[in-house]
């Protein structure tokens, strides 16, 4: 069941007044392979996946099913399918792992259940919570969770979604190398079913769990593909000044 | 796109989930919580429909009847923006409604059939009765109307606002500014609302004599009454998947619309909710303080309104009431001794409040508590903690 969905970019621009922060960007997300965005600070990372998000006004096209990304609201893009993260992990600081994860899971309910209490959890609250580790935790308010588990909420948070499309902004920064791998693994465990897009700084994490990976710069595309091409790419070195990709990309 | 299995089970068979763990009896903090909670309702309504007309006069039991008012208000409030992060400055607005509704309504009903107030004549014996005061004639129309025009306004202006994603200062200013637009409006048309001197000399309330302190009796058991189940609707609010919502929208509006959800409708909710409780409480006001007037209702009494849901503590379920009936009694009872003094008391006890416990007077047992246990929630661990970590994963 891998690679029948896919979100399709083509000739994305992000114009600030200006200043293009993504540039005629071409770039095809796939089912089933976890896909990261690199390159320095300002590349357009995060700003390419705002536009196919919603939050910043892009013009191009990006194709998701028969949907046209980016003509559509946030909510709408959510409800499509299509989740995020963002780099400060933002759960619900008062709220505990099973209410976070419970409200992600609420844009189906009908108005009049809303108003009632949550009686038992729901089968796909439980299941997400299992996969992303925090079934221990269930009862804990989220603000009181260790950074890596925020962001494991997060994604929890999007697998109650059933979100099929996940861009997960700089996930693993700030984590521990522990913390690392196990956000490593689940992604594996998450992504057959799933288009999965990492934004990430940190190359050891890239090198173990690419599958494919676009190099941005300067708003646009400058070099995709394996792992292995990316690191022999003469103008991916040249961008990153020659030195080591890791030296550069740290922040 | 998606294929029937994924509607049914969106996830990948990750690990064997035992069926029979999902029923989880739900945690015994919150699920005891929220009894105790209702035990508390049940407490509270003892005292104040039992103990309270058993014990004291009818002047003080009248008192308590007016507090209850600003209390209901103070509830809605609570709701709006201790929940929901909405700086409600202009509460004053529908306490307004429903009290110009009542204080019509009994003007009319003290007048006689077919007679037009008092007041009026005064300025024109001649003048007909002003077509907007005609259907306040019928009880039930005012009924409806305490009701309904908070419904109306609250809706209309909820939806234009945050729709427009207008929040923050801004929404305070506006609200408040409201308030004070209507108490000047009010006050500048004396010929039709009676003007900065207020509607008053009531003698009836839907037929019961005003003078008969049983009826007065009556009214404050409504109005407690009433009062409670403002209590009981929050507290099924904040027990519901809507007083998740809401709260998880206060602090993260952009993380809600990423979940799918359009803010807007939540925060409209809540606050078309506090304005009809903002309204039952001025309606009630009416007969049992025996006067309105703009005073009541311009920015000091809205931000009265709101003190005593801060200084009980906004967020809570019982902050926003107690404060509210302390607040009230501290005016009236300081300011039989000492006109205006409250006014000082109440600023005093705000800094200190503000300064002790900002989270309000109701927060300061759990505060005590957690400082005790000294299991205040490490803040901001930026390095994450490996240990935590570990524990997950067990």
């Amino acid at each position: 069941m891998t690679g029948q969905d896919y979100v399709e970019v083509q000739g994305l621009t992000v114009d600030f007044d200006g200043f293009k922060a993504n540039e005629e960007v071409d770039v095809t997300f796939l089912q089933g392979r976890i896909h990261f965005l690199i390159g320095p600070n300002g590349a357009g990372k995060t700003t390419l996946v705002d536009a196919l998000t919603g939050l910043v006004k892009g013009t191009g096209r990006a194709r998701y099913g028969n949907l046209d990304l980016l003509s559509l609201k946030s909510h709408q893009i959510s409800r499509a399918g299509v989740g995020r993260t963002f780099q400060t992990a933002t759960v619900f600081e008062e709220l505990s792992v099973l209410q976070n994860l419970d409200i992600a899971g609420g844009v189906h309910r009908k108005a009049w259940g809303m108003l009632r209490a949550r009686k038992g959890i729901p089968d796909y609250v439980q299941e997400a919570m299992e996969t992303v580790g925090l079934a221990d935790l269930r009862d804990r308010p989220a603000g009181v969770l260790a950074h890596g588990q925020k962001q494991w909420l997060e994604i929890g948070m999007l697998l109650v979604q059933d979100a099929k499309v996940m861009f997960l902004d700089e996930t693993v920064a700030g984590m521990s190398h522990e913390e690392r791998d196990e956000t490593g693994e689940l992604l594996r465990r998450i992504a057959p079913s799933r288009t999965i897009v990492v934004i990430e700084h940190d190359m050891d994490f890239v090198r173990n769990h690419a599958d494919f990976v676009t190099v941005l710069h300067a708003g646009k595309v400058l070099a995709e593909g394996s792992v292995a091409d990316i690191q022999g790419n003469p103008r991916v070195q040249e961008v990153y000044l020659g030195r080591n990709i890791e030296e550069v990309s740290h922040e | 796109m998606s294929t029937p299995t994924d509607v049914e089970s969106p996830f990948l068979p990750v690990a064997a989930t035992p069926t029979d763990r999902r029923r989880l009896p739900r945690s015994s903090p919150r699920l005891s919580r929220d009894t105790v909670s209702l035990i508390g309702i049940g407490v509270f309504a003892v005292l104040m429909l039992l103990v309270a007309p058993a014990v004291l006069s009818d002047f003080r039991l009248n008192n308590l009847g007016k507090y209850a008012c600003w209390a209901m208000v103070a509830v809605g409030i609570g709701l709006a923006w201790g929940r929901g992060g909405m700086l409600v400055l202009g509460q004053g607005v529908y306490f307004a409604l429903g009290a110009y509704a009542m204080a019509m309504h009994l003007t009319l009903e003290t007048a006689g059939p077919d007679a037009i107030p008092v007041f009026m004549i005064l300025y024109d014996p001649l003048a007909p009765l002003p077509g907007f005061w005609e259907p306040f004639r019928s009880g039930a129309f005012t009924l409806l109307a305490v009701v309904g025009a908070p419904v109306l306004l609250a809706g209309t202006l909820g939806y234009a606002i945050f729709k427009r994603r207008v929040k923050g200062a801004y929404f305070a200013i506006l609200s408040q500014a409201l308030a004070v637009a209507l108490a000047y409006l009010i006050g500048g048309t004396i010929k039709l609302t009676g003007g900065d001197t207020g509607l008053s000399d009531f003698k009836y309330f839907f037929g019961y004599d005003l003078s008969d302190p049983i009826n007065k009796r009556m009214i404050y058991s409504i109005t407690a009454g009433l009062l409670v189940l403002c209590l009981l609707v929050v507290w099924q609010l904040y027990r519901s998947r809507f007083g998740e919502l809401l709260v998880a929208t206060r602090d993260a509006e952009e993380r809600v619309r990423f979940l799918g959800h359009d803010p807007a409708n939540i925060k409209l909710v809540a606050y078309v909710t506090a304005a009809v409780m903002a309204s039952i409480g001025g309606a009630l006001f009416v007969p049992i303080a025996g006067i309105i007037s703009p005073k009541e209702i311009g920015a000091a009494a809205s931000i009265f309104l709101i003190a005593g849901a801060a200084f009980g503590g906004r967020a809570t379920l019982f902050g926003p009431v107690l404060g509210a009936l302390l607040l009230g009694y501290g005016r009236s009872s300081l300011s039989e001794q000492w006109e205006n003094g409250w006014i000082y008391v109440l600023a005093l006890m705000f800094i200190l409040v503000t300064l002790l416990a900002p989270e309000g007077v109701a927060s300061i047992p759990r505060r005590a508590a957690g400082l005790l246990g000294s299991l205040r929630r490490p803040t901001e661990s930026r390095p994450p903690r490996n240990t935590a970590a570990k524990e997950t994963k067990s």
